[in-house]
């Protein structure tokens, strides 16, 4: 499967004027907070709509400003992560996962919602509210949730943001899973370099609404096409603990 | 002391067991109503963006801030014999809404209204617009978010917005004066009752019944207090 993004919007002064494609891969969009990356997850989700342009995956055409056409976003089949994880605070983790599986037969839905859960080692929680269980294992049920479906692609919006440094490296684990077994594109947003290098197949740096460099992650880290890049990844490192020795190992296995 | 007593054992009268019973019954009708179009009415207020909704709000609020005999008069205006929605209606049928208990009910919808659609809509408005989204992108159309997500979640307010409204219904009076009038065994509630009480200097009678809907009234508000209070 493919994804491709051709997409222009205005928002006051951000312009956000974007196109990439990925194929089954995990793509990471990196950038400054403001830069645009969760209005092109929202665009593709049909949250949002652009001013111009066209999405699609594969032929399915999700949005085309020439034609008009505009599919609504319970008809694009993609599972969306939010930021916050948006877990329905009134359901159970059994029923949130259960309301992932719209449109799927009763009995089917019930066997797929045991099985999500088991492979997201979550059944013992089936019966606790989101706010009885742990940061770390929100983030599970929310891919349980969002992957009930069989989605066409998975679009993730920062969602370790919040987790601590070991829940991220499991989570990370977790959706390397995700990605063997589903076989779908997946756009994850992230400020972190390690999650950048250690997850994503490539990497589109997002500067004020434009894309200044795409590649693999760790061509961006070594040879940065800008000051600007250059800036960006730099400001990451020096974000971690053990900048050039981290810098290596984590591009190493890339 | 004695007058007091006398007040309860008046209780036993029929005419005021009508009374009770009629205020019950308006009340109870008007804000089964008022759930009905308030609740919808508060949800495309707080969910959509349509031209007018500004001025809409300010139409659907206005009974709470006008005097009950403009709002009464108004209705008569709408639906009286010769109104605007009165006269083909009575044209077509033979009835009006005038003197009738309909039209108690008729007043209690539109002055308890504004407490439902302000309540209501403000509790919409609280829930995490994320939840939506997730919601739509996880299949699920807006009408099955609306009962599967927003309402569960905007409940209290909108169970708040209930009692209120069933307590202002309870406890109407100028708008059903003008448009039911206070026809004894007919039209006259709770409140219309006490008025006629007072008037004629039935004094102990009118403080039994002060006494018991002013204990309704508080009973109500202390529920939609205990339901309010998450929200604020």
């Amino acid at each position: 499967m493919s994804l491709s993004v051709s997409i222009q919007k205005k928002i006051g002064n951000f312009v956000l004027d974007v196109s990439w494609e990925i194929h089954n891969e995990l793509a990471v969009l990196f950038g400054h907070s403001g830069a645009g990356k969760s209005l092109t997850l929202q665009m593709i989700a049909g949250l949002m709509e652009p001013d111009e342009g066209r999405i699609c995956l594969d032929d399915l055409v999700y949005f085309e400003s020439a034609t008009g056409k505009r599919l609504r976003p319970q008809h694009r089949m993609l599972g969306y992560v939010f930021q916050d994880l948006a877990l329905f605070p009134h359901m159970t983790v059994l029923q949130n996962i259960l309301y992932g599986g719209h449109g799927i037969s009763k009995t089917d839905k019930g066997v797929m919602a045991v099985e999500m859960m088991r492979r997201f080692r979550i059944a013992d929680l089936r019966d606790r509210l989101p706010a009885q269980i742990s940061g770390g294992q929100k983030q599970r049920v929310a891919l349980a949730r969002a992957l009930m479906r069989r989605p066409r692609a998975l679009l993730l919006d920062e969602p370790f943001s919040a987790l601590d440094a070991s829940l991220r490296l499991e989570m990370g684990r977790l959706l390397k899973e995700v990605r063997q077994e589903f076989n779908i594109p997946i756009v994850l947003i992230t400020h972190d370099l390690h999650e950048a290098c250690e997850l994503g197949d490539t990497m589109f740096v997002y500067t004020a609404g434009k894309i200044v460099q795409s590649g693999k992650p760790d061509e961006i880290i070594y040879r940065p096409s800008s000051l600007d890049v250059q800036d960006l990844v730099q400001g990451s490192v020096y974000q971690l603990e053990r900048p050039a020795v981290l810098l290596q190992q984590l591009c190493a296995g890339n | 002391m004695l007058e007091t007593q006398k007040g309860w054992c008046f209780f036993m009268d029929s005419s005021s067991w009508f009374s009770l019973k009629l205020s019950l019954q308006v009340a109870s009708i008007a804000t089964a109503l008022i759930l009905l179009f308030g609740v919808s009415l508060a949800y495309l207020l707080a969910m959509k963006n349509f031209r007018g909704k500004e001025i809409a709000d300010m139409l659907f609020t206005l009974p709470l801030v006008l005097p009950p005999t403009v709002t009464g008069y108004y209705l008569i205006v709408l639906f009286g014999r010769r109104g605007l929605i009165g006269r083909p209606l009575f044209e077509a049928t033979g009835w009006s809404f005038m003197f009738t208990w309909q039209a108690a009910v008729l007043a209690s919808f539109v002055v308890a209204l504004p407490l439902m659609i302000k309540t209501a809509r403000a509790a919409i408005e609280s829930v995490d617009k994320n939840l939506i989204r997730a919601s739509y992108t996880l299949g699920h159309s807006e009408f099955s978010t609306a009962m599967k997500v927003i309402f569960p979640l905007a409940g209290k307010g909108v169970i708040a917005g209930t009692v209120l409204s069933f307590a202002r219904a309870m406890g109407e009076f100028g708008a059903t004066l003008m448009l039911a009038g206070n026809i004894p065994g007919k039209t006259d509630t709770m409140p219309l009752a006490i008025y006629s009480l007072a008037g004629s200097g039935e004094w102990s009678e009118a403080h039994a019944m002060v006494m018991l809907l002013t204990a309704i009234s508080g009973l109500f508000l202390y529920i939609a207090n205990r339901c309010g209070k998450r929200l604020i």
